[in-house]
């Protein structure tokens, strides 16, 4: 191969085929091609999630308020600790990744099985961590109150700490609603579950406790989020209070910024897909080196190209996980 | 296939012996950065709250941290450092170029809608 020189002789190969000019094989470069083109994809989330935070800078859900739980840990506030686990686990099968390349450039069989099974389970329980980080922001923990132009209203006791509704709230027994379902009427109208409260319970709770205090999502010069006085608390859920929100969901979410949640579901939800559809081919991959396919073929170069798939994966989880757990 | 890798780093300030003994190297290289950007986000260091170029400064140093880490995932994790520079020029400045370009102009934007709202012309918060 290097002996492929262009020349202008009339026997020369350049146009025959086989000429790999940059030094690549086809199956690398077309992998290189989807990676930035996948790259692209991914850079424009990211910086439609920058535009809506500029747009809502002033307002904007803080990243360590909201990612504050650590798997069997309850009630122990650990910002970050589990994304940085999961940094960790991405990292360290990326490595088991380029460690199983390396034995299959010596044709070493055992080695890259090993290695590519490492992977695999890395890569499932990386996927299984995203699944739990989507399952607690989903439920939420606190709860808050929306307000007829759609900002959220969060509830904090005198020294700032937050306070969920369910500890203060007073519920009225006779002003149950009951979720409307299609069995119970019109068969095309339903609507979602209900919250646990409605805005008076939290309000009559609100008057009854007086080191409760509102906070709202407007940042402070010191970047953290206003607190505001008893008089003006009670006046505000009062006046502008309309709904109970619980959780995230792609409308309303507990957190602040409805873009917040949207923008988290789908760019982590796209790298889970990801991750997932590495995992698919590094299984598949697995299997045709313990059945020795690539053995017989003197040539793991599929494990390579696999490989250079799952590094992506976890060079854009770096930086989902900085501009949306650090920044 | 030829497999030469080239094994040194930080510009050839640290050489190893084989690939392997890089790929580690390079995994406890990107450990220590993770670990000083956990431990950053998490004291929060007063001094680093002040605004540099429009934004704190704590921020510049995880943006500036994580192109580090793609940096040695793409040489040493994707053996860029062992294509041709043909290759790497177009793979890399096409992506830089175009994400910088986008990133810009989003950037830009979403700063003067900010500015539309906060001057009162569009009322948000009623």
């Amino acid at each position: 191969m290097s002996t492929t020189v262009v020349n202008a002789g009339p026997d020369n190969q350049t146009w025959t085929g086989g000429n790999e000019p940059l030094k690549a094989s086809y199956g690398k470069m077309m992998m290189w091609f989807f990676i930035v083109s996948d790259a692209l994809t991914f850079s424009g989330f990211l910086a439609a999630y920058g535009f809506s935070r500029f747009k809502f800078i002033d307002s904007w859900p803080i990243a360590d308020e909201v990612f504050t739980h650590f798997p069997f840990l309850h009630g122990v506030d650990a910002p970050m600790y589990y994304v940085a686990f999961m940094t960790f686990v991405l990292i360290m099968s990326s490595v088991t990744m380029v460690l199983a390349v390396d034995a299959g450039h010596h044709l070493n069989k055992s080695k890259v099985t090993i290695y590519m099974f490492l992977t695999i389970i890395g890569g499932l329980v990386f996927v299984g961590s995203q699944a739990w980080e989507w399952n607690t922001f989903i439920k939420g923990e606190y709860g808050a109150v929306k307000t007829k132009g759609g900002n959220i209203l969060q509830f904090v006791d005198t020294e700032g700490h937050r306070v969920a509704i369910g500890d203060f709230a007073i519920a009225d027994g006779h002003a149950d609603r009951i979720q409307h379902e299609r069995k119970d009427g019109l068969w095309f109208v339903s609507e979602g579950s209900l919250p646990s409260f409605s805005v008076e319970e939290v309000l009559s709770g609100l008057q009854a406790n007086d080191n409760i205090l509102v906070r709202t999502q407007l940042l402070t010069e010191e970047g953290a989020k206003t607190v505001l006085s008893r008089d003006e608390s009670i006046n505000l859920i009062k006046t502008y209070g309309v709904k109970v929100v619980e959780g995230a969901n792609l409308q309303e979410n507990e957190y602040g910024s409805p873009l917040f949640a949207d923008f988290f579901f789908f760019i982590t939800g796209f790298h889970g897909f990801h991750v997932l559809s590495g995992v698919i081919l590094n299984i598949i991959v697995f299997f045709n080196v313990v059945v020795g396919t690539y053995e017989r073929r003197r040539s793991y170069e599929m494990v390579e190209k696999v490989g250079l798939y799952w590094h992506f994966v976890d060079l854009v989880w770096v930086f989902v996980f900085t501009f949306f757990y650090l920044v | 296939m030829a497999h030469e890798h080239k094994l040194e780093i930080f510009r050839g300030a640290l050489k190893f012996k084989s690939n392997t003994q890089k790929i580690w190297g390079v995994l406890i290289f990107l450990a220590i950065v993770t670990i000083i950007e956990v431990v950053l986000g998490i004291i929060k260091p007063e001094v680093l709250m002040g605004q540099v170029l429009g934004m704190k400064a704590l921020n510049w140093i995880f943006i500036i941290l994580t192109i580090v880490k793609a940096y040695y995932i793409t040489w040493d994790f994707m053996h860029m450092r062992d294509e041709t520079p043909g290759l790497r020029r177009a793979v890399v400045w096409t992506g830089i170029f175009l994400i910088a370009y986008l990133t810009f102009i989003l950037l830009e934007e979403g700063g003067y809608v900010f500015d539309v709202y906060d001057n009162g012309y569009i009322k948000r918060d009623f």
